[in-house]
């Protein structure tokens, strides 16, 4: 796929990867081999027909394309940008086996990007649902919030979605930057939903405005999702964590993509814009942070990890992205300390690993190389080491169970310990993908649609469905 | 979008505002704060609730002109409207079964203890309100406080145009050495607290500050406000603003709060150059 230049595109924010041409997208669609088994489907996790959307590809049958996706899939253009493809539906393509998958996310992007273009009118939008007098709460408008929300609409509820930001989208708004994916296909994406009748909330904290109890008693809601996220910064835990410059990745990523800091004076919100900077972690979000840094002005980023390249829970692209356009990687550097002076950041600490016995995860654990400890000199410190469920929310809701790690506990269904009371996403399963996301908040609306029409004596009809 | 229901002016740098947002006043407790935008380029700034209103559905806030945020909001008027207004968030202040408490406020910080004096009123402590300024003109809510069942009303100026010359922390002292509180409640600018919880300790006296770090959602997602407290860090925005005084790393925060300063200072002037006003 073209893609900007490297060294061009690592001080502006435009999108970096640039989506393939009809030729290229009818070229590439040329390679699928439309196997009687297809393989690809089993990898996808909330199995799209890849064969039949590819097969409109080739005889270019655009919006019958972009129908099929839709299916199961309400944001293609932002999955075929986020989704680790190559873990998923491209590992178990037959062509993989090989040599080179087809590429099924690029396509699937030129798909969604086919139908963004398109004037409302001729977008593919879900047709909405006979109303059914019911209405529905949805907690949080991530991919979670916003997949659940249509899908109660085509099914015919009245849906509202609460948001505690200012803006929709979650992590697609505030997390993931502008170069990986411009926030004008997220408000595209809330555009048509609002089209279809979803009505959106921002500004409203569930746990603060209102509770959950308040939701289903005084404010009318038949049942509520919960599609909060996983969004509580995990930091270090070392010394000199709350000098200046030390940053979460959430608040620097929230600083630059949803405050627009890269864009200070013009918007008020202002970010440090530091010359030597530290990203600890190995995860998408760690890329994303390095990424940020150098398109803020850094002269030097580099990105400390404990184990080794090959653990590394970052897309693959994402690595390769980092590294092209001039992220050092220091691998088996576990940061033990980071050092000050006036309150400000002057550098880490770290310790040497070393890879021993496979942990819990699979993944073998980093140990520390004894008296391996060394200095790294830096002026911003980035932790991207995790998050972990906020309990806003959920500490105004007593009789919502929760695991020890205040998750909430759902069924697969997404029901809850609270009747009429649905969750999914990151606030059910811990940091987990766009596309699981939405898969659990589409499964949700379906469950709650069936306990709606049961409550009401009345069966679900299979036409709608 | 949040419409402007009030302002009044109340020195040369600091104003009242009401806001009609239903769904937050009805929520409200002494001590808590809101977060405002002014508009789509604007900052997230928090402020505490000075009042509210549920019948009309009215939040209030007091504000001093510090910077671009507070300035541009000091622009807007009655009929006008805030791009976006969140709450309440953080912790409500603890009152009731306090016995004889000291309230204190500094600057605009009496903005955050009026509040918090009623609903200590309300729940039957008997409160001393020490009032401090840095002259008469900044000294604010006089006579909302005066209109409160207070034991008493200390006024302090740093140049003694009003009341006593000197700084909170000698009538705090002064009331501590009388054995007159049980426990005490700071709020101002950091330096104040300090001192305040300082003096408090010296007397054994136990002493709640209410926290100004920055902050950016005021939600617990991005961990800017993070402050040491016993050694513990926490996120001022959830578990506080109100925390134990005695325990606060006190040269931290100062430091964190000055994060921006050069910016800040650089976009307010950008912004003001092209105005002319007064307040
Ligand atoms: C920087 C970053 C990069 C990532 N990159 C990728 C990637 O490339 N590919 C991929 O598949 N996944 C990626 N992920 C993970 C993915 O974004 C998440 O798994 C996904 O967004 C989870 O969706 P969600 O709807 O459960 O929660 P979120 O996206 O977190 O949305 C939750 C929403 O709820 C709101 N909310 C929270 N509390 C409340 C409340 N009390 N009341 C009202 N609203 C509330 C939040 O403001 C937010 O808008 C990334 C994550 C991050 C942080
Ligand atoms: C919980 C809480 C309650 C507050 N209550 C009040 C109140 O009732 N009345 C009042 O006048 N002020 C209050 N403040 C302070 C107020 O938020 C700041 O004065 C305001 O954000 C300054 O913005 P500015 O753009 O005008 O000034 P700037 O020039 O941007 O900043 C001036 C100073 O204000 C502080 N500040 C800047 N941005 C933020 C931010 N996003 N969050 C917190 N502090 C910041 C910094 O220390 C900075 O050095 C409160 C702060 C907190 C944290
Ligand atoms: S302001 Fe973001 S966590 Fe407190």
């Amino acid at each position: 796929m073209p893609e900007r230049d490297a060294a061009e595109r690592a001080c502006v924010f435009d999108e970096v990867a640039l989506g393939y041409t009809e030729e290229q997208a009818l070229a590439e669609a040329a390679r699928c081999i439309q196997c009687k088994n297809p393989t690809c489907i089993e990898g996808c996790p909330v199995r799209i027909d890849i064969k039949r959307f590819i097969a409109h590809i080739q005889l270019r049958e655009w919006a019958e394309g972009v129908a099929a996706l839709k299916e199961r899939n309400a944001l293609p253009a932002v999955c075929g940008r986020v989704c680790p493809q190559e873990d998923q539906c491209e590992k178990t393509c037959v062509l993989a086996r090989k040599g080179e998958p087809v590429a099924i996310g690029r396509l699937e992007r030129y798909l969604g990007d086919y139908d963004l273009a398109c004037d409302l009118e001729h977008r593919c939008k879900p047709v909405v649902g006979e109303p059914t007098g019911r209405r529905v709460a949805v907690v949080g408008s991530g991919p979670a919030g916003l997949a659940c929300a249509g899908e109660l609409r085509r099914l015919g509820h009245a849906v509202t979605v609460f948001e505690s930001l200012h803006a929709p989208g979650g992590v697609l708004t505030y997390g993931i930057p502008e170069f990986r994916l411009p926030k004008q296909i997220v408000t595209a994406e809330v555009g048509v939903l609002e089209e279809m009748g979803v009505e959106l909330v921002c500004d409203a904290v569930v746990g603060a405005t209102y509770t959950i109890d308040e939701l289903m008693g005084e404010e009318g809601y038949d049942a509520v999702f919960i599609g909060v996220g996983a969004g509580l910064p995990v930091f270090l835990g070392i010394p000199g964590e709350n000098l200046n410059g030390v940053y979460s990745a959430n608040e620097f990523l929230t600083r630059a993509n949803l405050m627009r800091a890269y864009e200070f004076p013009m918007y008020d919100t202002p970010i440090w814009r530091g010359r030597k900077v530290a990203v600890v972690g190995g995860g998408n979000v760690a890329m994303d942070a390095a990424r940020t840094a150098l398109r803020l002005g850094a002269e030097e980023v580099f990105l400390a990890y404990r184990r080794t390249e090959e653990e590394m829970p970052a897309r693959r692209e994402e690595v390769h992205h980092a590294r092209e356009e001039g992220v050092r990687f220091e691998m088996l550097c576990a940061p033990t300390e980071i050092r000050g002076s006036d309150g400000w950041v002057t550098g880490l600490v770290a310790t040497r690993m070393e890879l021993g016995e496979p942990d819990a995860s699979g993944r073998r654990a980093p140990v520390c190389v004894l008296g391996s400890e060394f200095g790294i000199e830096c002026d911003t410190v980035i932790s991207a080491v995790g998050t972990r469920a906020n309990p806003l929310l959920t500490s105004t809701a007593p009789d919502l169970e929760l695991n020890g790690r205040g998750y909430v506990i759902t069924g697969d269904d997404g029901s809850t310990s609270m009747p009429g009371v649905f969750a999914g996403g990151d606030i059910v399963t811990g940091s987990a993908t766009v596309i699981l996301a939405m898969g659990a908040g589409k499964t949700a609306a379906l469950a709650m649609d069936d306990w709606l029409r049961s409550r009401d004596g009345v069966i679900a009809r299979p036409d709608v469905r | 979008m949040f419409p402007i229901t009030h302002k009044r002016v109340l020195s040369d740098s600091v104003f009242e505002m009401g806001v009609h947002a239903p769904k937050v006043a009805r929520k409200v407790r002494a001590g808590q704060f809101l977060m405002l935008r002014t508009d789509s380029k604007g900052e997230r700034i928090p402020l505490t609730f000075s009042d509210w209103d549920t019948t009309c559905g009215e939040v209030r806030f007091i504000v001093m002109r510090v910077g671009k945020t507070t300035h541009k909001l000091s622009h807007l008027e009655v009929g006008q409207e805030l791009a976006d207004l969140v709450g309440p968030l953080g912790r409500p202040t603890h009152v009731g079964g306090l016995g004889r408490v000291a309230v204190i406020g500094g600057g605009v910080g009496a903005a955050v203890a009026y509040p918090v004096a009623r609903a200590m009123c309300e729940a039957g402590d008997e409160v001393t309100v020490v009032l401090g300024a840095r002259n008469k003109d900044l000294l604010v809510l006089e006579d909302e406080f005066r209109a409160l069942p207070l034991r008493e009303l200390v006024v302090v100026t740093d140049d003694g145009s009003a009341g006593e010359k000197g700084l909170v922390t000698a009538p705090l002292k002064r009331l501590a050495e009388a054995d007159a509180i049980d426990c005490s409640f700071a709020v101002g600018p950091a330096i104040m607290m300090k001192f305040c919880a300082q003096t408090a300790r010296e007397h054994g006296v136990p002493c709640t500050v209410s926290l100004n770090p920055i902050m950016v959602d005021g939600t617990g997602m991005c961990g800017a406000c993070r402050v040491s407290v016993s050694g513990k860090t926490i996120f001022g925005c959830v578990d506080g603003p109100d925390v134990d005084g005695w325990g606060v790393d006190w040269e931290q925060l100062m430091s964190r709060q000055r994060v921006y300063a050069d910016l800040e200072r650089e976009a307010d002037s950008e912004y003001s150059k092209g105005c002319s006003c007064t307040l």
